[in-house]
Formats: C-alpha cells, sequence, structure tokens
C-alpha cells in the first residue's frame, strides 16, 4: 500500500487542502503535516498528504550520482 | 528536475554500471517489500534486463493479501448480527479488500446479499459518509502498513475532536519491519533489503535501521521510479560488494532520518501493538495495530464480537504465501493464468493491485 503520487498544494482550509495532481484537483487531508503552505508539492496517500516533497534534495542525489558516474566511468 | 527518474539515459547508465559491478560475483538476492515496488520492477523489465546473478524477490507487501480470512468473514458477521438487532452498518472499505476472497466469499458477495458496503478511496470518504447519515453507524474496516495506519489515526483525532459516534473502525493495520524480522528469522535468504519508500516516509530510515544493526544485512530506502530502483539495486550490490552493512536513504526527496514525527505521534496517540496474524504466513511477534483501551469506543468489535470458525487460508495449490514470503514466483504456481486471473481470482495475491500475482498478470511479465 505505498501508492502515493505528487500533486501541488492550491488551496488550505483548515486540515482539508486541495491539491493540483497535473490537472486534476482532488480534497486532500493535511492533518499529518504542520507546516503546509500554498504552493508546496505533497505526497498523497489515501486521500491524506503524508509528506512534503523536496526538489532540491532530489537534483541533490541525481547530481552526487552524476559525479559517481564520471568519476568511475571516467566520462 | 524529477522527470529524470524516469529518464531512459539515466536508467541505462545506471543499468550498465550494475553490469560492470556485478561481474564475476555470486548470486545476489535482494528483496523488496512493497506493491508499488514490484509494479516499478514488473512494469519497467527490471528482472528481464539486470545481469542473471541479481535477483529481486518480492516479499510481503500487499498489506490487503495479508488480512487474515478470519477478520473478513468476522465483518461479515458482524454485518449479520447488527442487522438481526436491527441496526444496520454502512461498511466502508478500499476497492482491493472489497474482492478479497474467503472460503464463504467476498466483501462484494455481502453486497450482492443486500448489505451496504461501499468502496471509499480514503477514510476520509467514510467519515464524510458518516457523517451524511448521522442515524446509520458507519464502520471503516481498515487494513494497511504503517502509510495507510497514519491516515486512520489522523482521522479517529477529528472524529474523537467532533465527537462523531456514528463511525468506527475494524482495525487490520500491520507494521512491516517486524515482518522482514519474521521472514529472516525464518531463514529466507537475501543478500539486500529495499526498503519500501512511503512507509519509510513515515516511520523513517530510523525504523528500518535495526535490522541492519541486528542482522547486519544492507539497506536502501527506495523511490518508485525504474531509476530509483536501479540506483537502489546498485548502491546494495557496491554495499554487499565492500561487505559495508548500512542503510541508505535513496528516496531523500521525501524521506528523512526521523520520518514524519507528526503521524508517529498519532500513531501511538491511537495505537498499541500486539502479535498479529498475517494471512498464509501465520502469527507475527509484535506486528499489528490495535486501538489502545481508552479509546476501545472507536472500534467496532467492542460492540459486536460474534465467533468465525477456524478457516482455511488459500485454495488448495495457491502458492501466495511462498510469493508472500519471497520463495517463489507468480509463474511457478499452478493456478496463476489459468484457473486464477484478476476476474476470478482463487488466491489473495492476484486481488490486489499491489498483489504479485496481480501484477505479474497485468504487465504479462518480462522474465
Amino acid at each position: 500500500m505505498c501508492l502515493a503520487i505528487p500533486g501541488k498544494v492550491v488551496e488550505i482550509k483548515g486540515n482539508v487542502g486541495i491539491v493540483d495532481f497535473g490537472g486534476i484537483r482532488r480534497e486532500v487531508r493535511l492533518d499529518l503535516l504542520s507546516d503546509v503552505k500554498v504552493g508546496d508539492y505533497v505526497i498523497v496517500h489515501t486521500g491524506f498528504a503524508i509528506e512534503k516533497l523536496d526538489e532540491r534534495r532530489a537534483r541533490e542525489i541525481l547530481e552526487a550520482w552524476e559525479e559517481v558516474f564520471s568519476v568511475i566511468g571516467g566520462e | 528536475m524529477l522527470e529524470k527518474f524516469g529518464d531512459k539515459a539515466v536508467a541505462q547508465k545506471i543499468l550498465e554500471k550494475i553490469k560492470e559491478e556485478a561481474k564475476g560475483i555470486e548470486e545476489l538476492r535482494f528483496m523488496h517489500v512493497c506493491g508499488t515496488h514490484e509494479d516499478t520492477v514488473t512494469r519497467s523489465g527490471i528482472r528481464s534486463l539486470l545481469p542473471e546473478n541479481v535477483k529481486i524477490m518480492s516479499g510481503p507487501g500487499c498489506p490487503v493479501c495479508i488480512t487474515p480470512v478470519e477478520d473478513i468473514v468476522k465483518m461479515m458477521e458482524i454485518m449479520k448480527v447488527a442487522r438481526e438487532e436491527r441496526e444496520e452498518i454502512i461498511l466502508t472499505t478500499f476497492g482491493d479488500m472489497y474482492r478479497i476472497p474467503t472460503p464463504i466469499g467476498s466483501f462484494a458477495d455481502l453486497k450482492s446479499q443486500g448489505y451496504d458496503v461501499r468502496i471509499v478511496y480514503s477514510i476520509y470518504d467514510s467519515y464524510k459518509i458518516a457523517k451524511e447519515n448521522p442515524d446509520k453507524l458507519v464502520v471503516h474496516f481498515s487494513p494497511g502498513f504503517e502509510t495507510t495506519a497514519a491516515p486512520t489515526a489522523g482521522m479517529l483525532e477529528s472524529i474523537v475532536e467532533e465527537g462523531l459516534e456514528n463511525f468506527k473502525i475494524y482495525s487490520v493495520h500491520r507494521l512491516t519491519p517486524p515482518a522482514v524480522e519474521a521472514l529472516l528469522n525464518a531463514g529466507t535468504v537475501f543478500h539486500g533489503l529495499i526498503d519500501p519508500g512511503h512507509v519509510s516516509t513515515i516511520i523513517g530510515v530510523k525504523g528500518w535501521a535495526y535490522l541492519t544493526e541486528k542482522f547486519g544485512i544492507p539497506q536502501v530506502v527506495a523511490g518508485f521510479e525504474p531509476v530509483d530502483v536501479l540506483l537502489g539495486i546498485l548502491i546494495l550490490i557496491r554495499l554487499v560488494k565492500r561487505g559495508e552493512a548500512k542503510i541508505i536513504n535513496e528516496y531523500n526527496r521525501v524521506v528523512k532520518w526521523e520520518g514524519n514525527v507528526k503521524a508517529q505521534e498519532l500513531i501511538w496517540k491511537y495505537f498499541e501493538v500486539k502479535d498479529a496474524k498475517w494471512r498464509a504466513l501465520g502469527v507475527i511477534p509484535r506486528s499489528g495495530l490495535e486501538l489502545k483501551k481508552e479509546w476501545k469506543e472507536l472500534e467496532i468489535r467492542t460492540y459486536y464480537n460474534p465467533e468465525v470458525p477456524k478457516l482455511p487460508d488459500l485454495e488448495k495449490g495457491c502458492l501466495c504465501g511462498a510469493v508472500l514470503r519471497g520463495l517463489a514466483l507468480p509463474t511457478q504456481c499452478q493456478h496463476f493464468g489459468k484457473t486464477c486471473t484478476p476476474r476470478h481470482p482463487v488466491g489473495p495475491c492476484m486481488v490486489s493491485y499491489e498483489g504479485t500475482c496481480h501484477i505479474f498478470y497485468k504487465y504479462g511479465a518480462l522474465m
């Protein structure tokens, strides 16, 4: 039951947010996060945002591995 | 930026690295415990692309598949007993749970007998049904690992705050690390573990770390794009080759070391750990979540708790148990694709979209 998808928070009303999943908007519960803001990307599982998505760290891990490739692979 | 995790050229590069690293080493077996990882592996044909000495095993990653027959049957009995006592229950559950077979039928069969059974996407939908039907009792049959237990606890918090009295749950929540520990204790051999990314989102990397300390097994927390899984495999090969018993977080764009602390606090506010049965796997110590005594009024079994007969977990010849232990792949089962299909499932692993048999059937399993 790990299927969870990222979406962008476009509106917040108390514990409920509206999240945009590439054009489709749905109500999402925000009970499990304490600091969600409009514009944040969140990972949503069974209608609940379970974590924020950190794009900076996504970039970091790919860059780190590209560096590893270039050292080992001699590219 | 995130598109890169599905990028063919990046995947190809990692795959070449894997082939290089795996040259001349003995067979390595890596296990994952997540239906969504299995989906990525099978959909992307990763097993067929890996060198022959690197094997991916699928473990007990489908919470609906391991939900005990006795609990499904008990829930059906509760509906019947309540009706005899003139109380109408609206039963809600997830779509795959709705179709899971037992020797006396499924929730879908129960609906065909005239009971009010509804499929929901979220426990939040069940809550809304309870608000709309104040004269009826709504029971959410609640399966799932930590990723689903957290939303359940989050919803219960609102239900308690609002004093919503016509909403109860039937908790069959389970914890994943104890299941992996049970497999290790039972002698299932694997050289590295691919940890489920979204369970880890809740429990954190630290929730898995004790397995590396106790069993010396390397682990990688991985995301769900093909590049995530391939990177995970490459990391595990390197750790094994260097003899490093470590846990690495590949899915760091989402998962933190400490996990989602707020979600953990909510889970431990409402639930306590107990020994629990897993369908086809037996009782696993400290692997189930039960509502704490002070929250018993939220659990339907406090009000109705009929006896149910002992029933077999699986049909004769069904290999679901071995598949869940990572000891067999679906194609080794005599029923697979013949007597057992998603339309007419024999075992639970063919029903759920997270079941290994279902995933193999859906994608035609490139082996």
